[in-house]
């Protein structure tokens, strides 16, 4: 191991020890943007984990990240679980859920994976309500827990963290490797004898892991859970969005995305509250036309035009 | 009786969105998922034109045709050529034009809500007419009965006319028509705009006897997709079967179990295609 490529890992410590002091510092109304920002990088950055080598577009991070909200609160009020223990069942059951999507869907070609997810979170939660109707009685599911604001901050960075460090690790291991070669070429992947079905499987569990876990997390903060509220498809392309604005073929890309695209979204939902989806709209245009790579892709173009 | 007879009914306006999608993602290679939105952008002027002026959307359907056609045609020229052209590969170019028509269907909902944000609810020949021992609304009569029109001249229009003919000839190779002298960039417009026109007019139909409103179009999409897929891409013929198929599953489900289901009905079919035959129905496995 040479110095350089521990770089990074010395370079997280200080920032990630830095943003828990955060909280000391703000609280209220930046405390909760901040929560969005570390919620929309872990997310954003699984995201890119996967869909970044397989270019394969994951529109489930919604249906996940409401698996994991609505598996809390139906824990909590249906079968008067504690909040731990459904912290722990809930990506559990998102990640058993992914690796069947993923074993049906990720054998194809790209398109039929894209409109799997597309409906997924709708089609949860059409079952979800369902299911509640039916079997266990349209009561409310609350989520009440002591935790507060800050609580779920350093427990969302410490997932933040985590997701940095696994895609850290990824990128130094064979399983990455392999999806670097099987982003390139598919075919020839499977011919130098990658299970290339497998890895992608793998790697989708991780996103499926990740968004239900942050799902779970975050569910304190909405007190009141309705399957309506937690499977929300905004979300998946929200968090597309913004690891597409940010970059996808860096590990830190997706961070450069969701920090002035959750600013700018705050200010949107505040001044613009009745067009927020048609912003989003021209957003995501103006992002496909116009920087189809990111910022960072921005960013290492002009870095290479000053070299030449 | 009742549940093959309204699903079939239900499958002959779903066969029209399908054979929209199939021509737009067979023929141009654009996965459309603003298809839905296109839907509910006909039905919501359908529905504008009838409680302003009381016009029958069965007028207001050839006016959605025109501009459908004239809109998807711009779309293809000024949008989509240009991600054609960028794009190395067919992977590339799926990627990118789902992600390109992803932001217009959010644009497209966005103006859906700003002009009307509440159900498109209008009464239009909401009155029970009996047909083979059931009884069904003659409204969804009438929508499968031009259904079943336009999807016949469709389908003429492809299998014995030339620019059906050069339509159907990309759909198989988009090189090969190049070289027998097919403009391919033409026929990939024209089939890409008259996907649209299909599929503003099916949204006309659907708007006479299902309520909508701004933000369904999705739903519809994925249908639409998942019969595409089950028919087999490109094939027409597999779309009208797969589609009634569709119909009749979803009338079943909803009949029996719960209309809430609908949904995850459509959802149990395209797992079951992409476990046993994800080529479709009628298609040939790829070699």
């Amino acid at each position: 191991m040479t110095q350089s490529n521990l770089l990074p890992l010395v370079l997280g410590v200080p920032i990630v020890a830095a943003a828990a002091v955060l909280p000391l510092l703000v609280d209220g109304y930046w405390l909760s943007v901040a929560v969005y920002v570390l919620m929309y990088t872990a997310l954003s950055t699984s995201w890119a984990l996967f869909s970044g080598p397989t270019r394969y577009i994951a529109l489930s991070t919604g249906a996940f990240f409401g698996v994991g909200g609505y598996l809390v609160g139906t824990g909590m009020s249906d079968y008067e679980q504690s909040y731990w223990t459904m912290l722990v069942i809930a990506p559990i059951v998102a990640t058993i859920l992914a690796a069947l999507i993923g074993l049906v869907t990720l054998r194809l070609s790209g398109v039929y994976f894209v409109i799997f997810t597309l409906g997924l979170a709708e089609m949860i939660r059409n079952l979800v309500s369902w299911v509640q109707n039916n079997f266990l009685g349209s009561r409310g599911l609350y989520v009440l827990t002591d935790l507060t604001e800050v609580h779920i901050y350093w427990m969302l960075l410490a997932i933040t963290a985590a997701v940095f460090l696994f895609g850290w690790l990824l990128g130094r291991s064979r399983l990455g490797f392999a999806l670097r070669i099987l982003g390139n070429d598919e075919q020839v992947a499977q011919h130098v004898g990658i299970d290339t079905a497998q890895a992608k499987v793998i790697l989708f569990m991780t996103t499926g892991f990740f968004a239900a876990l942050v799902g779970a997390v975050v569910a304190p903060r909405y007190y009141y859970i309705e399957p309506n509220v937690v499977f929300s498809p905004e979300l998946s392309f929200l968090v597309v969005i913004m690891a597409l604005l940010g970059g996808i073929h860096r590990l830190w890309g997706p961070l450069l995305g969701v920090i002035p695209f959750t600013l700018l979204w705050e200010v949107i939902t505040i001044y613009l509250p009745n067009a927020t989806t048609m912003a989003l709209g021209i957003a995501f245009l103006l992002i496909v036309y116009f920087i189809p790579h990111g910022v960072v892709g921005l960013a290492e173009k002009f870095l290479k035009r000053g070299e030449a | 009786m009742d549940i093959v007879i309204s699903g079939l009914l239900l499958g002959g306006s779903y066969a029209l969105i399908a054979m929209g999608l199939n021509l737009q993602y067979g023929v141009a290679r654009i996965m459309n998922l603003a298809n839905g939105e296109l839907l509910v952008l006909g039905a919501l002027a359908a529905f504008w034109v009838f409680t302003t002026t009381g016009m029958s959307p069965l007028v207001t359907l050839f006016a959605v045709a025109i501009l459908g056609f004239a809109g998807s045609w711009a779309v293809y020229r000024v949008f989509l050529v240009p991600l054609v052209r960028r794009s190395a590969n067919q992977g590339q170019l799926e990627v990118d034009s789902i992600l390109a028509t992803f932001g217009m269907s959010f644009f497209l909902v966005g103006v859906m809500v700003s002009i009307h944000s509440e159900y498109f609810t209008y009464s239009f020949l909401a009155s029970p007419v009996a047909l083979l021992g059931t009884t069904v609304a003659l409204n969804r009569l009438v929508a499968f009965c031009f259904a079943v029109l336009i999807g016949g001249g469709l389908y003429l229009w492809l299998n014995r006319t030339r620019a059906g003919l050069a339509v159907r000839a990309v759909a198989v190779s988009p090189e090969a028509a190049g070289l027998v002298g097919i403009n391919v960039d033409r026929v990939s417009a024209l089939a890409f705009a008259v996907g649209g026109m299909v599929t503003g007019v099916a949204g006309v139909l659907v708007s006479t006897f299902i309520t909508l409103d701004a933000s369904v179009g999705v739903i519809f999409t994925m249908k639409a997709l998942i019969i595409v897929i089950m028919g087999g891409v490109g094939d027409i013929r597999g779309s009208i079967i797969a589609a009634l198929i569709l119909g009749m599953v979803e009338s079943a489900v909803a009949t029996l179990i719960d209309p809430g289901l609908t949904l995850a009905s459509a959802y149990l079919i395209f797992l079951l295609i992409l476990l046993f035959r994800p080529q479709g129905l009628f298609g040939r496995r790829a070699a």
